[in-house]
This record gives C-alpha cells, structure tokens and sequence, in this order.
C-alpha cells in the first residue's frame, strides 16, 4: 500500500505554460498544420496551410518578444530561457517565416502534400528552440533529434527529383551518425561527472579537477565531432555541398540560416558553460579546427559554378568564423558569435531567394549563369543578391563589415590575435567566389538561349526537368505544371529585398543589434 | 560652418536621387526582350547627341556643391591653422567604440579640395560625353547613366570619408568603401578586349583583379586596426576606442607595433601602387572609363600615402623608424622601376601609369624621410600630381580621338600644329610633371629631396636620378604625341570648347599652385609637423625631446627660403637641379 501510495505522490515537474508558450506555438502550430493539411480542398492545402505555418511563426515571435524579461529555469532545469535562447528564438522564427514564404508556391511543397512539409519545418524550428535553451545533456539529445529528423525528410521533399531524394538520404545517414557520436560523447561526459545537468557538470569539473581527465576530454571530442557534423564544421562537412545541392532550395536555405544558429547556439551553451573549465583543453583544439573550417570552406567554394555548392562551401566558411566566438569564451565572443548568426541569416535569405526565383524562372537551376544579365533584367533581384554578395564578403556599409569587426574584436581580445588573421585570410580568398557572382549579375548579357526559354514554354529537357516519371508517387498532371518563366511571384522579391534590407540597415545602425545581443553574454554567465 | 557630414554624404544622396528618379526612357528595366538589349538599346539618353541626363546634371549638381563647401573648408582652414577643425563626433557603434569623428586637418583640407575638384571634372566629362570610348566594345555613361553616376557619386562620398575620418575603424571602413563603386564602374563602363583591339584587357577581369588586390590589403588592414585597438584598450584600463587622436596617446609596444605597420603599409602600397604590389595597375588602368580613370588615377593613389601621414607615423611611429630603410627603398625602386618602364611602353596610358608609380614613389620618399620637409613635400606633391595626372589621361582620350581609338604612341604625333591650344594645354601639364622650375611640382619634389637629403644622404642622391628621368618620360609622351611625323590615321583637330571646359579648371590650378605654393604649404605645416614629429623623435631616441622641436623651428625659415627662391629661379641648389633635368633633355 505504502509503494502504492508513493506512486500516487509522484508527481511530474512544475510546467510553466508561459515560459515555454513560443516551444508550444511551433510544436502546436505544426500539428494543426499537419491536420489542417489533410483537407482535400486545394484552396486549403495551398494557401491556407502556408498561412497557419506563417501565423504559427508569427505567433512564436510574438510570445518570444512577450517572454522578454527576466530569465527563468523551466521543467525543473532542463531549459532556461534566456537572453540567448529567445534571441536565437527571434532569428530561427524570422529564417523559418522567409523558409514559409520561399517555400509557398514551391514544387516541394505540391509534391510533398503541403501540410507535412510545412508541419515538418515548424517541427524542426521547434527542435532548434529547445535545443538554444538546452540546461542538461538529455535536452540537447531530444532537441538534436527534433531538429534533425524532420530535416532528413525535407531535403527528400522533392520526390520526382533524384537529386533530392540521394540528399535527404546522404544527410540521413551522415546524420545519423554525428547524433551518435554526440550520444556517445555525452554518455562519457556523464560518465566522467556524473551528472547530466550542465551547472553540475561545470561544478564537477572544477571543483573535481577533471580538467585533464581522459574520459571526460574523449567526451568533449565527440561532442565536438557530432555537432561539427550539425554545424558543418571542417573535417564533418562534406555532406554539406551534396545536401545544400540537391535539396530543394527554400529548405536550403532553412538548413543553411537555421540549423546554423541552432547548432552553434547550443554549441556556446555547451562549452561556454558546461565545459568552460577545461577550456585550456579544448579551446586550442577547436581554434584548429576554426582555422580547417575557414580555409576549407573558403577555398572549396572558388571554383563551384552551382550558387548552390557555392553557398554551402561559404556556409562552412562562415560556420569557422563563428567558431571563434566559441573558442575565445568570453562574454564578448558570445555576443559577437550571437551577432553574425543574426546578421548571417539575412545575407544567407537574400541569396537563397534570388536562386530560388531564377531557378523558377530559368531553366539553368542554380547555375551562376542563371543570373547572367540580372542587373538589367531583374534589378529588384539583382541588388539583394550584390548586397547579399557583399555582406558576406564583409564590406563595409553592410552588417557583413560589422559582424566580422566583432568577431575579430572577441579574438584579438580574447589573445587569439592569429584566428583574428586567419578570419581575414579567409575574406580575402572569399572575395576570389563572391565578386565574380556580382560580375556575372552586372557585366554580362543573359544568354539567350535561356531567354526563349524562360518564356512560359514547358523546356523539352533541362536539369529540373523530370526525366524520371515518378520515383516515387506524383501524378501526371504536376508535369504540366513545371513551367518556367513569367511567374508573378512577388514574396520571393519580398523576402530577398527585407533581407538585404536588414543586412544594409544594421551595417549602418547597427546599434539596435548590438543591444539585442547584449544580455546573451550576461546570460551565460561569461566575464 | 555646415557640418562635415553634409560634404560627405551630399553627393552620394545626389546619385541616390538620381538613380531613383523615374526617367522617361527607362529602358532595360525588367524586359524581357533580346540579350543584345545592353549592346543597342542604350538605357536613358541616345548614345548619340548631347542631351543632358537628369542623373547627370543632378550629379554635377552634387559635385559643383561639394567643391563649394572645399573651398570654403579651404579658406577657412587659413594659413597658419592647426589642429583639428569643424570636428563633428558622435558615437557610432558603443561597444566597440567606434565614434563617427570628422574633422578638418592641415593634412586632408588640401586633399578634399583636391578630390572635389577630381571629380568634378570627370562628371563634368561625362556629362558633355566628349570622350567616346576608345574602343567601340566599351560603353558610354550615357548607357544607363542613372546606375553610372550612382556609383560614382557614391565613390566620391567614400573617397571623402576616408579623407576626413578621425576614427580608425570609419577610415577602414570608408577605404575599403570606396572601391565597390570603381569595381562597378569598372567593369561596366570599362573597355575590354574586342576584335579591333585584340591585345586590350578583360574590363571584368581587370576589375576583379583590381578590387583582389587592394581588398587583400584592406583587410590586413582591418585585422591591424582591430588589434591597434584592442592592444590600446589594454592600457587604457579596457576602455576601447578608435578615435585616432585617443589612440595616439596609448602608444603600442614595439612588437605590436611593427607587425600592424607591416599590415598597414600593405594595404596603402598596394593602393598607390608602389613597385612590388602594381600588378593590378595595367590591366585596370587600360579598362577605366577615362572619367573613372582620372578620379583613381588622381585621388585613391592619395589615400594610400595620406594614410601613411594621418595613421601610420602618428600611431605607429617607432615601427615606421625601424622599416624607414625598407620604405625608403620600396620608394627608391618605385622610382626607377616606373621611370624605366615608363620610357619602354608604347600605350599612352601605361606610360602615364607607370609614370605614377614612379610620382608615388617620390611621395612615399619623402613621407618616410620622417622630417617635416619630407612630410610637407609629399603632401604638396600628392596635390600637385593628382592635378597633372588627371588631365594627362583625359589629354590621352582626346588624342586616342584624333588617331581612331588608338592610345598607342606610335600612332600618334604631328597634332601640335593643326591643334595649337591643345598642345600647348598639354605642354603645360608636361612641364608639370616632369617638375620644371616654377611649377608647384618643383616645390614639391624640392622639398621631398630635402628631406631625404638629410635623413639617408645616399638614397637621396640616387632619386636624384629619379627627377632626371621624369623629363625622358614625360618629354617623350608630349614629342610623340604631338609633333613628329603626323601618324598614319591621325585626324587634326584642336580642343573642342567643351574638352576645354573639362580642363580650364585644373589647369587653373596648377597655375595658381605654381605661382603661390605657400598656399598649400602654410596651411599643411603644423599639421605635417605633428604627424612625422613622434616617428622623427623615435629615429633619435637619446634627443628625442629635442629633435623634435627643433627641425619644426628650421623649417619655418627654411620653407620660406626656398618657395621664394623657386620663383626667382636664382638659388645655387635651384640652378643645380635645373641644369640636370636640362642635360637630360
């Protein structure tokens, strides 16, 4: 009876609804998606389901904006939501709403039954926000997985395209993989500290001198490892190319802004916190591995000719400069690594939309020579993208120019003045990839043979053609509708033109970015 | 005074205007017609005819109205001034204390002046459209002329800032500013390779390695700012700042300082370009649009060796004592290497160019003889050659002209006497800048000798040489040119009215410069002074209090001296050069 009533006692944590009302907006948000999207009226699938999933987003911002006081513990300390976990809050919802709108009219979208992918992307961003406010090891597994599952399947989401069903598979596996060798790493780094909790684990290794510990430094290179592989940092990246590539673009450019964020937010969380007093071990270690990432990236993305490629190449670049913010673990890496992922996620949009309407209206894809006399033709696209272009090579005038002076502030300051060189090396090969991009836009004529074709007139072959009738489901009559050309559809300019908006904006008043990203070093507790 | 901002940002807001003005003909806009739409359907105005462009009148507009507010920045900045005048300072960016600091100095007054004027007289240029270009594959401003005079406006606003910034991070952002719109300007508006002119260079090509280049250096650059910041703060209780005047006085230990020197002096190098680093310079040279050409040509060169006086020796300076050797000689083989490759090109634009490279070299000479003299002269010198080096290039467009789009030398000549006012504008601009006697450019490069003179006997003695061989370059330019034989498609023509509006003021200029150089040298001298006063105590450093007041004393007399000698032409030393430069000839 006493066992009896010991059961009857047990209660779960104290739930504070409020706190965690954005996590319940996104996770709730794509479950009425899910089942809104099972209406067969064609109305609902294709227009009203995209607007849930938007209100879904818009509501996560608002709550998250609500949220904007003090910082509380919630689930008796698996989450805190913080400075940084509602600012990453804020950048994850405006990446998933520009994400809605790119993927509105998309081929994705039709051939995924609208309401999964849209259910599935609120899902993913549900993850991402769990996984920013993560306060023990068991939250960053669960949210990892939250995150990652639902993106194996959108890669796929294109499914009469060969391409995108070879990325979703390549990036399930590999994938799966970096999970568990996080698993892993984490078990060890329970094992060494016996605890889960990162304030414990922070405690243990400081006051149990476990600073040069075997097991506990093999935990903290595994973890390196797997969210290397989330992150795609260099030696882990090599799925990124394929994946970004051959995944439709509206989840590229998903994947590219928001698992970034995600994946280094929780990285900061981690080893800002958790490990912070081993940071003698694994800060010149992951300096080295900042220093591969930059270089690799930046030289793997100088002769794509994929924008595609391109970009996912310059994303493993940018994943190596944030990478420094992270090293140096400080207060003012943190804010400048909090920073460029905001600033990183508009000049990633602005360029992912402009691929995105090209490939729509051309038939060349994501082909550089898609945007061949764009700045003529299309000068509404043809400046986001140079904007875009610019910013991440970090010219002045664009918040590009101001997030790298951040970064290499924190690291000069935070006495790796040599990362600092090696963030300006890599510009400067970067600008051997971005300039020729703008030179194509402004100094080149279209070729015409995409001209006639980009006239409404269904292309006999091409590379998006679909040469291989329905791998697997479709019907006949999506064909028809793979036209190219003379498509009115003004929310891909939107998005582009606020993106490069922003990245202009906050590269000339960046104030209010910086007062953003003020309290996340506070909140980490860094000097 | 209005406030420094207003000189800045009020040509970029002109081209901003102009660019977002709804023109009439607005063609090429979201058409879908043929791709050769960009070879005919010139946007905007016809290609043909001299109708005025609103884009382009509102940017002489802009221009007109800059040059204004210079001059009166000018006379303001009166003889005798020092110091920092019409600050404006406001915070920019708080946590990295960055203030958004602005002011008027001894150092930049001559060269904003310089700068309006530049560009003045290229929109001025591009508005008439008196310089078709050269070859036919190039295009006209007049091809969509709102998005050309965007772009230039928008250099002139950067070019400017990177002037008058008193803070080092809005300097480095302002330096590496300014060449986004030539990188457009370039590689749209430039010529390139066609079938007449196989040999030419790729305009986009060029443009890309161009903006590679000075980028490279830039941004060295800004990993030396950073650092020079946040090595400052570290004395100064974390507090950081960039505002140049507070970073002078946390001087950086020596270590730091000459890594940051060696970063710095990359990126200004490349920008002038000095000898090692000029590998950009032909290619882009040959593909600027003429109006481009004399802007670059005459005023981002000056940025490079302005931020050699207003950043390097001030913040910098016991690092610029310990490299004064290797300056001196990257200077010294700048010289020759432009000299002689100046005598051996056949392009006219190259010999122009390479002729640069050696005229930079002697600024550079005389700003790392870390003496007032030195420093004086090189800032008399940076005036006095973007004013001759401008109208060379727009005098080479017209002859290219007169010979069928060819800018080589050896179809040129036999122009002077059916075009008498052109040969003798062009006789004066050469005579200029081969640094005849009673031109500015003497003074000039008199003083910068002077200065070398007494820092390093040895290297002064060989530049020597260096003023000889201007009078071969710059002789063999004009004599080719125009007399010998008339070259086989040479049409005669003299100057039109309107080719003369374009030069009649920078002609005025260098007249007036000529006739009254302390001008220009009583408004530069404190300023100069500071800037080389802490690198020249470092060089010394057991009289280090001493050397420093005293050459300032000197040299007041000294300047006097010798500006009056210039223009009786009676000084044993003034007789002594002219005899060389004449043997040469």
């Amino acid at each position: 009876l006493n066992r009896l009533l010991a059961t009857a006692h047990l209660k779960g944590p104290h739930v504070d609804f409020a706190a965690l009302s954005p996590l319940i907006a996104l996770l709730g948000g794509a479950i009425v998606v899910l089942l809104v999207g099972l209406l067969s009226s064609r109305w609902v699938r294709e227009q009203l389901v995209p607007a849930l999933a938007f209100g879904g987003l818009a509501a996560a911002l608002g709550l998250t904006i609500w949220r904007w006081s003090t910082p509380e513990s919630v689930l008796s300390g698996a989450l805190r939501i913080d400075r940084l976990s509602l600012t990453v809050n804020l950048i994850l919802a405006a990446a998933g709403i520009a994400a809605v709108l790119l993927a509105w009219r998309s081929r994705a979208a039709k051939e995924a039954a609208h309401g999964e992918l849209y259910a599935m992307l609120l899902t993913a961003i549900g993850g991402m926000a769990l996984l920013a406010a993560a306060q023990n090891t068991v939250a960053v597994f669960l949210g990892l997985e939250l995150l990652s599952i639902p993106l194996y399947v959108l890669c796929a989401t294109e499914m009469r395209n060969e391409h995108s069903l070879e990325s979703g598979l390549k990036y399930l596996i590999i994938g799966s993989v970096g999970s568990a060798t996080l698993l892993y790493g984490l078990a060890l780094v329970y094992g060494a500290t016996g605890s889960t909790d990162f304030a414990s684990i922070s405690n243990a290794i400081s006051s149990g001198g476990l600073q040069s510990n075997a097991m506990l430094l093999t935990g903290i290179a595994l973890c390196v490892a797997g969210l290397a592989f989330k992150a795609s940092v260099a030696p882990f990246h090599q799925w990124t190319p394929d994946v970004y590539e051959g995944a439709p673009t509206p989840i590229t450019a998903f994947m590219a802004a928001a698992t970034k964020v995600a994946a280094l937010g929780v990285l900061l969380r981690l080893f800002d916190v958790a490990f912070i007093d081993a940071q003698a071990s694994w800060g010149p270690a992951l300096a080295t591995l900042a220093t591969i990432t930059i270089l690799v990236g930046n030289v793997g993305a100088l002769a794509q000719s994929s924008l595609k490629r391109m970009l996912a190449y310059s994303s493993v670049a940018q994943a190596g400069y944030m990478l420094a913010g992270v090293v140096v673990s400080t207060r003012l890496g943190a804010q400048a690594m909090v920073f460029y992922l905001a600033v990183y996620v508009a000049m990633n949009m602005a360029a992912f939309a402009v691929i995105v309407a090209r490939e729509r209206e051309t038939d060349l894809g994501d082909n550089v020579r898609a945007l061949a006399g764009l700045g003529r033709q299309r000068p509404w696209l043809a400046w986001p993208m140079t904007i875009s272009m610019l910013a991440l090579a970090g010219i002045p005038a664009t918040a590009g120019f101001v997030g790298k002076f951040y970064l290499i502030d924190a690291a000069v300051s935070g006495g790796y003045t040599w990362l600092g060189v090696m963030i300006v090396i890599g510009s400067m090969i970067s600008l051997g990839y971005y300039l020729p991009v703008i030179a194509t836009m402004w100094m080149s004529s279209a070729p015409e043979d995409s001209q006639a074709r980009s006239a409404s007139i269904p292309p006999a072959s091409g590379p998006l053609a679909p040469t291989v009738p329905a791998i697997a489901g479709g019907s006949p009559e999506l064909d028809e509708e793979l036209t190219f050309g003379s498509l009115h559809q003004p929310e891909i300019a939107f998005v582009a033109v606020i993106a490069a908006t922003t990245t202009i904006f906050f590269g000339i008043v960046p104030q209010p970015l910086f007062n953003l990203v003020h309290g996340v070093g506070s909140a980490l507790g860094l000097l | 005074m209005p406030p420094l901002s207003i000189l800045i940002w009020l040509p970029a807001l002109c081209g901003l205007l102009g660019a977002l003005l709804p023109t009439g003909s607005r063609a090429g806009h979201a058409d879908s017609q043929t791709a050769t739409a960009s070879q005919q359907d010139a946007t905007g105005a016809p290609p043909s005819g001299r109708k005025w462009s609103l884009p382009g009148v509102l940017a002489l507009g802009g221009t007109v109205a800059a040059l204004g507010l210079a001059i009166a920045y000018i006379v303001q900045y009166g003889p005798g001034s020092h110091g920092l005048k019409d600050v404006t300072d406001v915070v920019w960016i708080a946590e990295l204390g960055i203030h958004y600091k602005l002011a008027i100095s001894g150092l930049n007054v001559l060269l904003v002046g310089l700068t309006a004027l530049l560009f003045f007289a290229a929109v001025l240029a591009a508005n008439l459209r008196l310089t078709p270009q050269p070859s036919p594959s190039g295009r006209a401003p007049s091809d969509r002329p709102r998005l050309f005079y965007f772009h230039f406006m928008l250099a002139e606003s950067a070019v400017l800032g990177a002037f008058l910034a008193q803070d080092l991070a809005l300097f480095v952002a302002f330096f590496d500013l300014m060449l986004i719109p030539f990188y457009f300007l370039i590689g749209m508006w430039g010529t390139t390779t066609s079938p007449a002119h196989p040999e030419g260079p790729d305009r986009v090509k060029a443009t890309i390695k161009l903006v590679v280049y000075t980028l490279v250096g830039s941004l060295l650059m800004l990993a030396a700012a950073i650092a020079t910041g946040v090595l400052a703060a570290e004395q100064n209780g974390g507090h950081i700042t960039f505002v140049l005047s507070q970073l002078q006085g946390l001087p950086l230990s020596k270590g730091s300082q000459e890594w940051i020197f060696l970063f710095f002096a990359a990126a200004f190098l490349v920008k002038m370009p000095a000898f090692p680093l000029h590998g950009w310079m032909p290619d882009a040279y040959r593909a600027m649009p003429i109006e481009v050409l004399m802007v670059f040509s005459g005023v981002l060169s000056k940025v490079g060796a302005y931020g050699f006086l207003a950043i390097v020796l001030p913040l910098f300076p016991q690092a610029a004592a310990h490299f004064q050797v290797l300056m001196l000689l990257i200077a010294l083989v700048s010289i020759l290497y432009g000299s002689a490759v100046a005598f051996t090109r056949t392009d006219a634009r190259l010999i122009a160019g390479y002729s640069s490279v050696a005229q930079l070299g002697f600024i550079t000479l005389g700003i790392f003889a870390l003496n007032p003299q030195g420093a004086q002269g090189a800032l008399l010198q940076m005036v006095n050659h973007g004013l001759v080096v401008a109208p060379i290039f727009f005098i080479i467009a017209l002859l290219a002209q007169r010979t069928g789009g060819s800018q080589d030398i050896r179809e040129m000549g036999g122009i002077a006497f059916r075009a008498p006012l052109l040969a003798t504008i062009f006789l004066v601009v050469a005579l200029a800048t081969l640094a005849m006697p009673g031109s500015a450019n003497f003074v000039g490069e008199f003083l910068i000798l002077l200065g070398v003179f007494k820092a390093k006997l040895a290297i002064a003695i060989v530049a020597f040489t260096g003023v000889a061989m201007a009078s071969v370059y710059a002789l063999r330019l004009f004599i080719r040119a125009m007399h010998n034989r008339v070259g086989a498609g040479v049409k005669s023509r003299d100057i039109t009215p309107a080719d003369t509006i374009v030069l009649v003021p920078l002609l005025a200029v260098i007249v007036f410069l000529a006739l009254y150089p302390q001008g220009a040298l009583k408004r530069s001298e404190s300023s100069a002074e500071a800037s080389v006063a802490a690198a020249h105590a470092a060089l010394r450093p057991a009289t280090a209090s001493v050397a420093s007041s005293i050459p300032g004393i000197r040299f007041e007399e000294e300047a006097q001296a010798h500006t009056t000698a210039t223009q009786a032409g009676t000084s044993g030393e003034v007789g002594a050069q002219q005899s060389s430069a004449g043997a040469s000839r």
